[in-house]
């Protein structure tokens, strides 16, 4: 998988994976501000559960890049105690599965001590965890809860899905005097595509177009942008032309960036790794109806992960989350293609 | 290639640390492997001698690839090895791409609510755009799942009012440039995947016709000026019947294997003035002689042409024409509409030299091609292809009038 | 049929095929079917649309005769005299 996202009239660019772009936001972020610290399980010495901070032990030391122990609620207590102290601590949880344990600190504490303070004290952390599936982890690691944090008002959700939004994300993250929660998707960490030597900066309020179309909008986020790539190359070859919408942020919901797609195309296909009820594709669907309705062409279509745990064989896994074929298939039902 | 992580797809071997002829047992460390997270050695899985290295140091290749065969320690058969980690499955290292592999087929109603269609069903933007054009609804036709009323169908009911024989401008609501750029981008996409995927031969054979062009000169003479004829739909009449004839060129290859079509479905090139082109499909071709098919070519150029195609105008057909004669041009040398597997062209009718019973005459002569799919055809299929359609054209009293069958 | 009345006769035929065709600017020797890129289709409906207009039947050896502005005049006045 390489990103296709390349601009010829960008300047020098060089190679790079998704991994190492957050890597580098990491060190770019410490080396700006030393306020900045990271926290987690193994993100020291292990150089991170999925590798992302390989060296920053090394190089930033022991008061930097912290060690923990096995205590979601814990770790992710100090974050918010160091936040409130005045520091910009990265907490990592190792993938949402675990993030459960620390929602009541996240729920409770983080999102809303500034309304309980009255304003007095707000609490600028910055948490980053893993989610999705596809990788053969079964059920217990394999969930996509983004819809449980989009659900809080207080925090800013995001889902890099790009090796530009990887490396762009976490230092306007670390910015924001309010919580921001971060979702990777574990299939992204091999990304592998090219960054400016010069990096951008990205903002963390809207949603991107990644492929202009005109018969149907495709919203995706997270690893579900690169299904929906796909799939609109395929729908290119049936003479179907897809608009793919990355979601980018999925709190708050960028309404008009979703409207304006659904305005241009007047149809519309979800497509959420996670469960369909009460889920992302679920709000994203229902401001379409309330905010699009008399754009709509055809009954708005959502592919999402089918409600079970995520099972561990292959088939049944690949059968369990939105694929491809069934974006295509979804999209064909919309613009009327039932051949 | 053995998976070294749960989300690791490819590696680089590093270092072989054994050779050939090497005696190795399970837990060995016998390469280095580099993953995009760090140099991890590799440990031989099994006991053997090591009979072959497959992949050289430097070479990333994706989890699942044989790096290397073991020989039993006895001389036995060779063994694929280092075999992958034993949590991985050797389907899952087969498909490092497993994200695009097409899912197998989920039951589509476990995921999704029923779509409440049907006759009377309007959708909300064909609402809104029936009462912005002034379109009774009650006379639009539905062309959605069973029926239900589309913004194409009131569109199309828009355009069809006012019309008066002569062409419309094509699609009113699109801005004209916007619509070539997307007609541009696909065609682009389908001749790509055409070249890309198919495996093209072409044959040419020329052709005689002045008995054919004679036979059009009598038989114009007798119609009605609605009904006249142009050599192009005797041209089209004789691929439908050759296309009766060689079926093997007539349908579509789908998942590896050709499905001959029912009928015969001829796919028509059409340019259109604004740029750009259309294939509109003459659905049943093998049923109509020259005068019916001359109809049809005229009902649907004209309806193509004023942006007023129907639906069933472009079902997928299941052979195409290409006939760029009225440009000039002397052959055709097509590309092929995937899925179908066969394009016939047809060059400019010229007079030229030919031998006809020993003696050289001056005769109308056009240059037929079959670009044909070699994965669903060979030569001599495509040969009998162009000799029936040549055939069909030299005794026109007979092809041209009769229906088949 | 006066040569003006043939042009215009001529016009008419045109513009039903080719919406916005203009026989103006051309000169009298262009060809019709290259000017207005009228393939075999079209010009078999021009010849349909001006024997519609003239009333009288054009065959297809006579078509020859209306591949430019001058030649078609000519053949219009001709063959439908005032």
């Amino acid at each position: 998988m390489t990103t296709t996202l390349h601009d010829p009239t960008r300047p020098a660019t060089r190679a790079t994976t998704y991994r190492e772009a957050l890597r580098e936001a990491h060190r770019d972020a410490m080396q700006r501000d030393d306020r900045v610290f990271l926290m987690g399980e193994d993100v020291g010495r292990y150089g991170g559960s999925y590798a992302v901070s390989l060296g920053l032990l090394e190089e930033f030391g022991e008061e930097r890049v912290r060690d923990t122990p096995l205590s979601e609620s814990g770790f992710t207590g100090a974050g918010i105690g160091a936040a409130l102290g005045g520091l910009r601590p990265i907490v990592e949880i190792m993938t949402v599965n675990f993030s459960l344990l620390a929602l009541d600190q996240i729920l409770n504490n983080a999102a809303t001590l500034r309304h309980m303070s009255g304003g007095q004290v707000s609490v600028p952390l910055v948490i980053r965890m893993t989610t999705g599936g596809g990788r053969q982890l079964a059920a217990q690691h394999s969930r996509s809860l983004e819809a449980y944090y989009a659900h809080i008002p207080g925090i800013t959700v995001l889902a890099p899905a790009t090796l530009e939004d990887a490396r762009g994300m976490l230092w306007p993250a670390l910015q924001d005097p309010d919580p921001v929660v971060i979702f990777e998707h574990g299939t992204l960490y091999n990304l592998a595509g090219e960054l400016p030597e010069e990096p951008e900066p990205v903002d963390i309020a809207h949603a991107a177009v990644r492929r202009a179309g005109t018969d149907v909008t495709l919203i995706g986020y997270g690893g579900t942008v690169w299904r929906a790539l796909a799939a609109a190359d395929d729908l290119a070859g049936r003479g179907i032309e897809a608009e793919v919408l990355d979601l980018r942020v999925l709190r708050p919901l960028d309404d008009e960036a979703v409207l304006g797609s659904v305005a241009r195309t007047h149809r519309a296909v979800v497509v959420d790794e996670g469960w369909r009820s009460v889920g992302i594709a679920a709000e994203v669907s229902a401001r379409i109806a309330e905010g699009a309705l008399y754009e709509l062409d055809a009954p708005v279509e959502r592919v999402c992960g089918v409600e079970v745990p995520v099972p561990y064989p292959k088939h049944l896994e690949d059968a369990a989350l939105p694929q491809v074929a069934d974006v295509v298939a979804a999209a064909r039902r919309a613009v009327g293609d039932y051949a | 290639m053995p998976s070294l992580g749960a989300d690791m797809t490819e590696g680089t071997v590093l270092e072989w640390l054994v050779a050939p002829g090497d005696v190795v047992h399970r837990g060995d460390i016998v390469a280095v492997v580099d993953t995009t997270k760090s140099a991890v050695e590799v440990e031989c899985f099994d006991d053997g001698v090591v009979a072959s290295l497959d992949v050289d140091p430097g070479t990333k290749v994706p989890v699942g690839t044989v790096l290397a065969h073991l020989t039993d320690a006895d001389g036995g058969t060779a063994v694929a090895g280092p075999p992958a980690a034993p949590d991985t499955h050797a389907g899952d290292a087969a498909e490092p791409d497993a994200a695009a592999a097409p899912a197998p087929a989920a039951p589509p109603t476990a995921t999704r609510l029923p779509h409440r269609g049907g006759p009377g069903r309007i959708s909300p933007l064909a609402r809104r755009l029936a009462d912005e054009l002034g379109v009774d609804l009650a006379t639009v036709h539905g062309t959605g799942l069973h029926g239900v009323i589309r913004a194409e169908d009131v569109r199309a009911a828009a355009a069809s009012t006012p019309a008066t024989g002569a062409a419309s401008p094509p699609v009113a609501g699109h801005d004209a440039p916007a619509r070539a750029l997307d007609m541009r981008r696909s065609i682009a996409a389908l001749m790509t995947r055409s070249n890309t995927e198919i495996p093209h031969y072409h044959l040419a054979l020329t052709v005689d016709l002045h008995r054919t062009l004679e036979w059009v000169r009598e038989r114009n003479l007798e119609l009605s000026l609605a009904e006249r004829l142009v050599p192009a739909a005797c041209l089209l009449r004789a691929t439908a019947l050759a296309a009766r004839e060689v079926p093997e060129l007539n349908g579509h290859w789908v998942e590896d294997a050709f499905r001959p079509a029912e009928h015969v479905d001829l796919g028509l090139i059409l340019s259109l003035r604004s740029g750009g082109l259309l294939v509109p499909a003459i659905a049943g071709a093998e049923e109509l002689d020259a005068v019916a098919m001359m109809t049809r070519v005229r009902d649907l150029t004209r309806r193509a042409r004023g942006g007023r195609l129907r639906g069933s105008d472009l079902d997928p057909p299941s052979l195409t024409v290409s006939n760029l004669g009225d440009q000039g041009v002397e052959s055709v040398a097509g590309v092929i509409y995937p899925p179908q597997v066969a394009l016939v062209g047809f060059g400019a009718v010229s007079e030229r030299p030919w031998a006809v019973d020993g003696m050289l005459g001056v005769r109308p002569l056009v240059t037929v091609t079959l670009a044909a799919d070699h994965r669903a055809t060979d030569g001599a299929i495509g040969s009998r292809f162009l000799k029936a359609l040549d055939r069909a054209l030299q005794d026109p009293a007979s092809t041209m009038e009769q229906k088949e069958r | 049929m006066t040569p003006d009345q043939a042009r215009a006769v001529l016009q008419e035929a045109i513009g039903h095929v080719v919406p916005g065709a203009d026989l103006g600017p051309l000169p009298d020797d262009a060809d019709l079917r290259d000017a207005f890129e009228l393939d075999s289709l079209d010009f078999v409906e021009v010849v349909e649309q001006l024997s519609g207009i003239v009333g009288f039947r054009i065959e297809d050896h006579e078509a020859e005769s209306l591949r430019t502005v001058e030649r078609a005049t000519r053949f219009l006045t001709a063959r439908a005299p005032a």
